[in-house]
């Protein structure tokens, strides 16, 4: 079957989110995807435009790369705007040719409403909406002393601010008797205005602009409706927008009495294969004007060409937040109280400069609206009151009030419900922050990763932060750097202590630098880093009670109190000899058999006080402990290589045994994966582990900080074409590198995402030795392969070691009384319910 | 009226383990004893059935304290359990019982119920 066409028309913040929701999709595969973009520049993230005059580039504010686009297989046109539509015969014309969809997206934005004044079309008369806007006002203030705003809403002032910081002096012009008459009342509208021109803007309210003509002293004069004037250098018109609905119109499609291409809750047009997203589309006679709605449309539209027809779009909440000029300013819902018997609540401190203002319901019972002006620190309290309907406290003024006259505190992250959205730009809620934390996030960098909330607007991140920092806490995260309430310090910070004071044991350090006994966090945590530094056998009687007990007994505990076993079988290669040993060891002792997906074999369902005896056994043929409990090298996957495979160009089996020979054992903060693959088929998968090798005809390409579970990441490619000796240097100075630097329980991709500078910094480090530490890094390495001792092998020798394996230690015959069993496709398993 | 009681000798010193604890199995089924050197008193024993697994670990819990109250972490779902009051940490409903324990020279004692046939023969 040939693909289908998908053509999306302008490429701005919506049609770049949709892009990539889509790409992301099954049905991305059926389509060809072409996008065409007026502008120069790739999709730019228009809300911070701002920034551009405060230093930030368009590569800063560019939302994807061209390298994005490449790999996803789209043709983009930038500098192309698409001049017609012809929907019978499903094209579109460009300057440069005519196209053929199957499916036609329209994300065409808004444009600056000019208002109809004589004159508005001089020079030095401008409009702030794209990166050209701005270049264009750049080139303006050159040689200019004022500058113009016509306009008092949010753009307008944003405008301001910017006329300012180009060195000019700011008026602002506004038709209306307030600023920002959509969002504020009287009263909030005049404190910002002081405000405002406290900072040097002079605002100038109820003026209507009649004609732009030349000045006497400056570029421009402004003639207004009261005979007044006002002389400029440039004007910048911020009078709203209107939706990009020219080629919408222009087809035929249906459009609002005040403009808009009207879609349905599918974000479909008049036209079935049509399509509008963003702010160019009229929804139930609404525009909306922030990015937010914007992707929630792109996010349906996405849905609704993968066929699914649940998802809809059902309107947004337009509450706002910023800081303008550096004043806080925010608004919520029904701000002007238009609801039937809706009543306010003022709070208004001139001396101080605050005002609040709220909305609530007849009954007193929920949040309808608010407004803010000075300060936003009840923003985000507010918000969830009226975005969840939360029932508000008995005194709800309390929640304006400050604090000293007995203000209630902020609705703590605690009291939201699982289904309170806390960012809006990318539909993220409280649940979904819940979920990423349970799937492995635990700070708050990962969370914003892996969710993506708060890096849309920014106006969620303090919400984001408590909701996080509290959940993380409730889940016993400490989300200081302190590793717990015993040490005062990060898990690096204390290997250094323990490396740098030559420390021993736990007790020496919690009686040098912490305090109290200790707990199941840091001690676990500092056996690891004991291991690390000094290599010790983990059951000497100092460490024994550090470790959890699946490394106090070097075992896997099961949900019934039993352990699994799983002896190292390197690369996966085994004899047919050993092959059998484990069959009649796991007979003998009635284990549940399970092949595992790192190559190797597990043997569940045995008593502690089998353990030495099982792997009594297992060590006379061969064996050697896998690790499998330890946060440590677990296995080396192995594809069969050139030995056997005709594809193969080097021996992936023997590489693969060499490293887990030699890394075996290592104690890290996590567990280390690795695999190694004979040649680019990659049938050892070696990009999902932590380290993966995988041979080219020259050698070996190392790939690192990959992996799979919860959060699977591909692996980055690190360095080519590696000899053997040069590959297992590069291994051992990353191994190294991240036991010394990494937090407890952080894996080695998370590790290399935190550490700035990123995988860069560490090819530096690695690579280049940009820390000159190469060589100590590889001198310890070889202290550890050089003390390297079974761990299970010295535990059966020794009788005191043993002892430990007691089920009982008053009752060796007594067997542990609640081990229930049943059999199932002809193996025991417990039937013990777990809580 | 107290039900009787008797002080059974569950092990010796040497078989315990400093900082950590051991299972015996006593008249009223299996009990975890901690020997914590550092505290007084040193010696805490508990159920060492697990309410929230119904598997017998605790005793292979890590010991350690949380604001000053001495603690085992269950091996399995890692809640905290009190060694004074045996109450959990996370959720004050569930509680697992506490025994009293006794270093009787060498021989450690703990205080457990004393059934039909032992108070007869006693
Ligand atoms: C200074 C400023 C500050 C803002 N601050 C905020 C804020 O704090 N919070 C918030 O939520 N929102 C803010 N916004 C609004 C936000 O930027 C918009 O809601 C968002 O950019 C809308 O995205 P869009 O893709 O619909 O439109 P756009 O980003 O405008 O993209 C539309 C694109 O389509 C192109 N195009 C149009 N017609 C054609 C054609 N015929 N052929 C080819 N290409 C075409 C245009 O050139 C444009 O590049 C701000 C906007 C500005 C200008
Ligand atoms: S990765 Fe290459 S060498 Fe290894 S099995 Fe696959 S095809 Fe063969
Ligand atoms: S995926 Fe879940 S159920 Fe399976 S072994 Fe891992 S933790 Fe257990
Ligand atoms: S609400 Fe905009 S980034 Fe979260």
């Amino acid at each position: 079957m040939s693909k289908k066409t998908l053509i999306v028309v302008g490429n701005g913040m919506v049609g770049h989110h949709f892009l990539e929701q889509f790409c992301a999709s099954p049905a991305a595969a059926d389509f060809e995807i072409i996008v065409f973009g007026e502008e120069k520049q790739l999709a730019y993230d228009r809300v911070h435009l701002s920034e551009y005059f405060g230093g930030s580039s368009h590569a800063d504010l560019a939302m994807g790369t061209l390298e994005w686009y490449t790999e996803q297989g789209i043709q983009l046109h930038l500098n192309e705007q698409v001049t017609g539509i012809n929907r019978e015969n499903r094209t579109l014309e460009t300057p440069r040719g005519s196209y053929r969809y199957d499916e036609l997206v329209l994300s065409t934005g808004s444009y600056p409403f000019v208002p109809p004044i004589k004159g508005n079309d001089r020079p030095h008369c401008l409009v702030y909406r794209t990166l050209d806007d701005l270049d264009a006002i750049h080139a303006s203030s050159e040689g200019a002393r004022t500058g113009v705003v016509v306009g008092g809403g949010l753009l307008g002032l944003e405008a301001a601010n910017a006329l300012k910081s180009l060195g000019l002096e700011a008026h602002v012009v506004e038709f209306a008797p307030r600023l920002m008459p959509v969002q504020l009342d009287a009263d909030g509208g005049a404190l910002l205005r002081h405000k405002i021109e406290e900072l040097g803007v002079q605002v100038h309210t109820e003026k209507a602009t009649t004609a732009i003509t030349e000045g006497e002293d400056a570029r421009l004069r402004m003639n207004f409706s009261d005979e007044s004037f006002l002389e400029t250098d440039l004007i910048v018109f911020s009078a709203g927008i209107r939706p990009q609905d020219a080629l919408a119109r222009a087809s035929g499609l249906e459009i609002g009495e005040r403009g808009g291409i009207a879609i349905d809750n599918h974000c479909t047009t008049s036209d079935p294969h049509v399509h509008a997203i963003g702010e160019c589309a009229l929804w139930e006679q609404k525009i909306f004007g922030l990015v937010a709605p914007g992707y929630t449309m792109a996010r349906t539209l996405s849905s609704a060409l993968n066929g699914d027809r649940e998802t809809a779009f059902t309107g947004a909440d337009m509450s706002t937040k910023l800081k303008l000029l550096g004043v806080d300013v925010g608004s919520i819902g029904d701000a002007h109280a238009q609801t039937p018997g809706a009543r306010n609540i003022r709070f208004n401190d001139e001396r101080a400069g605050h005002y609040r203002r709220m909305v609530i319901s007849e009954d007193g019972k929920t949040l309808l609206g608010a407004i803010l002006v000075g300060d936003n620190s009840h923003y985000d309290t507010l918000l969830q009151y009226a975005l969840n309907g939360i029932t508000l406290p008995e005194n709800p003024e309390t929640l304006i009030l400050p604090e000293s006259q007995g203000g209630a505190p902020a609705l703590g992250p605690d009291a939201l419900p699982e289904t309170a959205s806390i960012c809006s730009c990318h539909n993220v809620t409280k649940g979904d922050i819940c979920g990423a934390i349970d799937a492995g996030c635990s700070d708050l960098g990962s969370v914003k990763a892996e969710t993506k909330a708060s890096t849309g607007c920014g106006g969620c991140t303090a919400l984001l932060k408590n909701v996080v920092d509290s959940e993380l806490e409730k889940r016993g995260v400490e989300v200081s750097k302190d590793l717990c309430e015993h040490f005062p310090y990060s898990r690096q910070e204390l290997f250094h202590l323990v490396k740098v004071n030559g420390i021993r044991t736990f007790r020496t350090l919690i009686s040098q630098h912490g305090k109290g006994h200790g707990c199941d966090i840091c001690k676990p945590a500092v056996a690891s880093i004991l291991a690390t530094c000094w290599n010790e056998h983990i059951l000497a009687t100092d460490h024994v009670p550090l470790q959890d007990t699946n490394d106090t007994f070097m075992a896997n505990m099961q949900k019934n109190g039993t352990y699994s076993i799983v002896p190292r079988i390197p690369g996966g290669e085994i004899t047919p000899d050993k092959l059998i040993v484990l069959g009649e060891v796991a007979k003998e002792y009635d284990l549940y058999t399970k092949i595992t997906g790192g190559q190797r074999v597990d043997l569940f369902g045995a008593t502690l006080s089998q353990l030495p005896d099982i792997w009594e056994k297992l060590i006379a043929a061969g064996f050697e402990t896998g690790h499998a409990y330890g946060k440590s090298l677990r296995t080396v996957k192995s594809c069969v290589g050139n030995t056997w495979c005709r594809y193969g160009v080097q021996d992936s089996v023997g590489m693969a045994i060499r490293l887990e020979d030699r890394y075996k054992g290592l104690r890290a903060p996590h567990k280390v994966k690795m695999a190694v693959s004979g040649c680019t088929r990659e049938c050892a998968e070696a990009q999902s582990k932590d380290f993966g090798v995988i041979a080219t005809e020259n050698g070996w390409n190392l790939y690192v900080c990959g992996n799979g579970g919860m959060r699977p990441r591909h692996a980055d490619l690190f360095a080519t074409d590696l000899s053997d000796e040069e590959l297992i240097r590069t291994i051992d100075r990353v191994v190294m590198f991240y036991v010394r630097t990494a937090d407890r329980l952080q894996r080695t991709s998370v590790w290399m995402e935190n550490l700035e500078g990123g995988l860069e910094y560490l090819k530096q480090v690695v690579l280049e030795d940009s820390l000159g530490i190469g060589a100590e890094l590889e001198e310890h390495m070889e202290g550890i392969v050089g003390t390297y001792q079974c761990e299970w092998k010295t535990a059966v020798e020794d009788p005191e070691k043993r002892k430990r394996f007691r089920e009982f230690v008053n009752a060796p015959s007594q067997c542990d009384p609640v081990q229930e069993w049943t059999v199932e496709r002809g193996q025991r398993r417990p039937v013990l319910e777990s809580a | 009226m107290k039900p009787r009681t008797r002080w059974e000798a569950v092990c010796t010193v040497d078989d315990l383990v400093p900082e950590s604890g051991i299972a015996v199995w006593t008249e009223e089924g299996p009990v975890a004893v901690f020997y914590l050197p550092h505290r007084l008193p040193a010696l805490f024993a508990i159920s060492h059935t697990d309410p929230f697994s119904g598997a017998n670990v605790l005793a292979r819990g890590i010991t350690g304290d949380l604001k000053g109250e001495p603690v085992v972490a269950s091996p399995l779902y890692k809640q905290h359990f009190s060694l004074l009051t045996g109450v959990c940490l996370e959720d004050d409903t569930v509680r697992v019982k506490t025994y009293p324990v006794l270093l009787d020279g060498n021989q450690i004692r703990l205080e457990v119920r004393a059934n039909q046939r032992e108070s007869i023969a006693a």
